[in-house]
């Protein structure tokens, strides 16, 4: 039988070369995160994040001699095999920058396939920009000469945390719940140890690893917390695990303190609004949208106006904002967009942000230092989240310098 | 203790009843036909979906009897022009049959309703909490989903034991082929079964969509654990499923609850266990952890020592 009738032969052909064609655009990052599964939402909304960002940098006229950037995206699933997957994809469509951020998992299985690619293709590198995966692995341990980092990584968020929390008497006794895989791993074990160190007279009646974004009904959680008699939750929870927990404690009227990394995710702000918890729930994070700044609050307007949504979900990574415009930089800076030369480049690059303030990337160990907010969600702000009314305030600022940590990776440069 | 053994029971049963729902269609549909409809999760998911469409143009409740009766139609459409087609290919080509209609089902919901998932919302009549016990509330949105599961429960109940469609569906649960040869038109009560049992699956869909999230994911997450509760229940027995579903959704439950690892067992008799012991994180995992594989454990253990299923009367 003739499936191919001769009449859609032509066009099938000029489809496929036009398809082709679009691999003449000039410099490509690809975007590797989950576009489905229980952290759809964070990842669609960092894709309308480097979106919109790609948008604005191609109406200024593009990098290097006005070549634009473009986006590609790719669905990981939230899986460290799948992401591997998606790379090798992403390689083979001549992509040479790669950015995620989403899963430590996916984060570590990434940068080593990229050290590995890297090694055994002299002339054809890659270069592996995180935004969000936080285990401290990545720029100690696991670290890579391919692999740089723009989030404070998870030691010093929860050093900032528990320094925040060492003032306040209140605190008597403390549940940790996290996402059973290495970043949260992490998190409880710098919990731990932090807190013993900072108050040994609190006591940590729960300690917590449920699976990875699998779990969407959270009650039997919070049952526990309850029966714990725990007045603070310490969580770095992130996606559909934030979100729903703070569902679930919204449903069972559970009354405690919540420190996390990620409540102000997509879809966390309208949960904690459902808690009632009016300046209860804590994050720590490099900005919120009250931090006082013309541009940058003209600059979320914006995108909440163009890529909002029905959610109307603002701005959440100036991590990504930092990243592409360094990124650019760096394209500038080199004239070319060979990664080795633009790894030269980003290494020690000192810049300047949108909030006025500086950030330095530290090359022995690719991470970037930057001042860090610690904010409560509730009433009474000028910008708020997500049509709840309410909105982030801060309560604590930590100075880029005062986030410096010591770093065990032995970084080899290529010559 | 006694608020956590409380809770923890409440939401065990509504889990368990929610399993129910979802059993109950592919035992009956499973005991006549000896079709394993892989896709029984994904009409759940249709069902869940459909009355999220519905809920925004006419509120929630038409969606409570408009979704299971589009999916039920669509149901006996498909065994009506699929799986009669594929039967007399045998049950291998029926399980394929099904095994990619889930497939085809999911991407269509993706690619209709987009990735990300959907805010289905509960009605604004039952969104207040029921009761408040030891200062923990518990939405009313929960005890209307128990009530309901436990009313249609009731109802297929009547139906099997009470009406002459039952007496023939359960007849042909245990003898199908002495149904046939009584002159019962069995293709039509297996067009009726299948189309009801999918019906089943879209109501807990609609009843489970605003508390458990309605993403594209949800069949997949719920469908292995419903072919343990078949299996352990037993092919071919209604009230097998409805044990299984209950134990499976108590156990779940209550071993989140439950924090104790092998070795915190072992610590009192003298030999401790830590991470570097030979087995390392083995001994150290808690209950709590491993939860979610419990019920693939009893699964083994039951095929293992009693494949019939606690109370049924096939072979598996």
């Amino acid at each position: 039988m003739n499936i191919l009738k001769t009449w859609c032969r032509w066009p099938l052909a000029a489809a496929v070369c036009l398809t082709t064609l679009g691999a003449h655009a000039q410099v490509k990052i690809a975007y590797i995160d989950p576009l489905s599964g229980g952290a759809a939402t964070i990842g669609e909304h960092g894709l309308k994040h480097i979106q919109f960002l790609i948008e604005k940098i191609n109406a200024k006229g593009g990098v290097i001699n006005g070549q634009k950037l473009e986006v590609v995206a790719y669905d990981n699933k939230g899986s460290p095999q799948e992401s591997l997957v998606q790379v090798q994809k992403a390689i083979d469509a001549g992509v040479r920058f790669i950015t995620q951020g989403n899963g430590s998992g996916a984060a570590i299985a990434i940068s080593e396939f990229v050290a590995k690619f890297n090694e055994r293709n002299p002339g054809k590198e890659v270069l592996y920009f995180n935004y969000a995966a936080v285990d401290p692995a990545l720029t100690n341990e696991k670290c890579s000469y391919w692999h740089f980092r723009w989030d404070a990584n998870s030691d010093i968020k929860m050093a900032a945390l528990t320094n925040f929390m060492k003032d306040k008497p209140e605190i008597k006794k403390i549940y940790i719940i996290g996402q059973d895989y290495s970043f949260g791993h992490s998190v409880r074990n710098a919990a731990n140890a932090m807190l013993k160190q900072k108050r040994p007279d609190i006591q940590i009646v729960g300690d917590e690893l449920h699976p990875l974004l699998k779990i969407t009904d959270f009650a039997p959680y919070v049952a526990k917390i309850k029966a714990s008699g725990a007045d603070s939750v310490i969580t770095g929870n992130w996606g559909n695990d934030m979100s729903l927990l703070l569902k679930a404690a919204a449903d069972a009227g559970l009354q405690v303190n919540w420190y996390t990394y990620y409540a102000g995710g997509a879809g966390g702000p309208t949960a904690v609004k459902q808690t009632g918890l009016d300046h209860r729930v804590y994050q720590i994070s490099e900005w919120h949208t009250n931090v006082p700044s013309p541009e940058m609050e003209a600059f979320d307007d914006e995108f909440l106006k163009k890529y909002g949504g029905a959610n109307a979900q603002r701005w959440w990574y100036l991590r990504m904002k930092n990243q592409m415009e360094m990124f650019v930089d760096a394209l500038n800076k080199a004239k070319s967009d060979d990664p080795k030369k633009v790894a030269a480049a980003l290494r020690d690059m000192k810049f300047k942000t949108v909030l006025g303030g500086e950030v330095f990337m530290r090359p022995s160990d690719h991470s970037l230092f930057q001042d860090m907010y610690i904010s409560s969600f509730g009433s009474g702000t000028k910008r708020d989240e997500e049509k709840t009314g309410w909105g982030w305030k801060t309560v604590g600022l930590i100075k880029g310098e005062d986030t410096v940590i010591p770093t065990t990776c032995k970084m080899v440069v290529p010559s | 203790m006694l608020e956590l053994i409380i809770f923890s029971t409440l939401n065990g049963l509504l889990y368990g009843m929610l399993l129910f729902l979802l059993a109950s269609g592919l035992t009956l549909i499973f005991s006549m036909m000896g079709v394993l409809n892989f896709a029984h999760a994904s009409f759940y998911m249709l069902g869940a979906y459909f009355g999220y469409q519905i809920s925004r143009y006419v509120g929630y409740w038409p969606g409570l009897l408009l979704a299971p009766l589009l999916v039920g139609v669509i149901g006996a459409l498909v065994e009506r022009f699929g799986l009669r087609t594929v039967h007399k290919h045998g049950h291998v080509a029926e399980l394929l049959f099904t095994f990619g209609l889930a497939f085809i089902i999911e991407e269509l919901v993706q690619m209709i309703w987009g990735k990300v998932p959907v805010d289905y919302r509960v009605p604004e009549l039952l969104n207040f909490s029921a009761f408040t016990l030891f200062q923990t509330t518990y939405p009313a949105f929960r005890m209307f989903m128990l009530l309901m599961s436990v009313a249609v429960f009731i109802a297929l109940l009547l139906l099997l034991t009470r009406t002459r469609v039952g007496l023939i569906i359960r007849a042909a649960l245990s003898h199908p082929n002495m149904v046939g040869a009584l002159g019962h038109n069995v293709p039509l009560v297996f067009m009726l079964v299948f189309g009801v049992g999918c019906a089943l699956a879209a109501l807990a869909g609609v009843i489970a969509g605003p508390a458990l999230v309605t993403q594209p994911s949800m069949a997949a997450s719920l469908g292995p654990i419903l072919f343990v509760v078949v299996v352990v229940g037993g092919l071919g027995s209604l009230p097998g499923a409805f044990v299984a579903s209950l134990l499976i959704g108590l156990i779940q439950t209550f071993a989140v609850a439950l924090n104790v690892s092998v070795a915190d067992v072992l610590a009192p008799l003298g030999i401790t266990l830590t991470r570097d012991s030979i087995g390392g994180d083995l001994w150290m995992a808690t209950v709590a952890q491993v939860a979610p594989i419990i019920p693939y454990l009893l699964l083994v253990l039951v095929l293992i020592f009693r494949p019939k299923g606690l109370m049924g009367d096939r072979e598996t």
